[in-house]
């Protein structure tokens, strides 16, 4: 028995002092991030969206090869990333320094191998077909606007998760962090492969061309 | 980290083999996704396709991959219903009315 529930002073869960929702502070920091930013995306999709019905000639460049398998296949590695990430998760909580650290490097290679890709994607369509935020070969100017602002806020939100990956996977070798703090790192890592999984067949699937 | 909240942390946390076969019905969804980009569908039956997949394989990493199915339900109240109704009043702007915008000329 509490010194308070003692001293018969009804205690609330909201008293302070404890964690209502049974998760330690940083973790529902991240989660109240991640609704935030999951808002900051939806407004781009809604306005992707939005422009596209708007207009009726929106353009379907996209081929199956190699636009489509290339954008498949990083789907793929997001997925991959995020099994690899609930797997240092779980490695994390059991004490095994050793994988934790194995799964977090795979995620890392995963969400690089990612980047690495979408850059080559991001060449060929401003290079070889010239498309820009302001203009492109196909006619609807938005077209490049919102292709470019919704991949390339994804891209950041990757190049900056590989980036808190290696601080915390260093953070957890040296005892600088807990298992709690890869799991908070795996919440991000997670949302970034969840977004993904709307701008694929949203920005690329609805505009697949199928005379390529 | 307090020693309460060390304990608190001591959760169940899933196997190996409900992450395997949650990746693998996250490849699956996928894989139809990309096999219906083949078919000629008209775009609205398409679209309805492909979020309502996109829906069920977000349920399916907030759930598992990210643990929220093992959370108190507290939690879950907390985040997502306020966010769904964010987005449900995001696409108000999608009421027929509001695309009046093109019979203006705004080019």
């Amino acid at each position: 028995m509490s010194q308070a529930e003692h001293e018969g002073i009804i205690e609330s869960a909201w008293s302070g002092g404890r964690a209502p929702f049974a998760i330690n502070s940083n973790k529902l920091g991240m989660w109240l991030f991640i609704i935030s930013d999951s808002l900051t995306f939806s407004a781009l999709l809604v306005a992707y969206a939005y422009v596209r019905l708007a207009n009726p000639d929106w353009p379907r460049p996209f081929e199956i090869w190699p636009a489509i398998a290339k954008s498949t296949l990083m789907t793929l590695i997001l997925l991959s990333s995020s099994l690899t990430m609930v797997l240092g998760v779980a490695a994390a909580h059991r004490g095994d320094r050793a994988k934790t650290i194995k799964y977090l490097i795979w995620t890392m290679i995963f969400g690089a191998a990612f980047v690495v890709i979408h850059a080559t994607e991001w060449y060929t369509l401003m290079v070889t077909d010239h498309v820009t935020p302001w203009s492109n070969p196909w006619g609807v100017p938005l077209f490049g606007g919102t292709f470019f602002g919704l991949t390339g806020l994804h891209m950041l939100h990757v190049t900056i998760g590989v980036v808190y990956l290696a601080i915390v996977a260093a953070g957890f070798k040296s005892d600088k962090y807990d298992a709690s703090d890869v799991e908070v790192s795996g919440l991000y890592w997670h949302f970034v492969d969840l977004v993904w999984m709307f701008i694929f067949p949203l920005v690329y699937l609805m505009s697949v061309n199928l005379k390529g | 980290m307090s020693a309460h909240e060390a304990a608190i942390e001591t959760h169940e946390v899933g196997s190996k083999k409900l992450f395997a076969i949650v990746w693998f019905w996250l490849l699956l969804f996928t894989g139809i996704e990309v096999f219906l980009a083949y078919l000629r569908l008209a775009p609205p039956l398409m679209l309805t396709i492909l979020v309502g997949l996109s829906l069920v394989k977000a349920a399916l990493i907030i759930s598992y991959f990210m643990h929220l199915r093992f959370e108190k339900l507290g939690l879950f109240l907390l985040l997502i219903p306020a966010m769904v109704f964010c987005i449900c009043m995001m696409l108000i702007m999608f009421f027929p009315d509001s695309l009046r915008v093109v019979d203006l000329g705004v080019k």
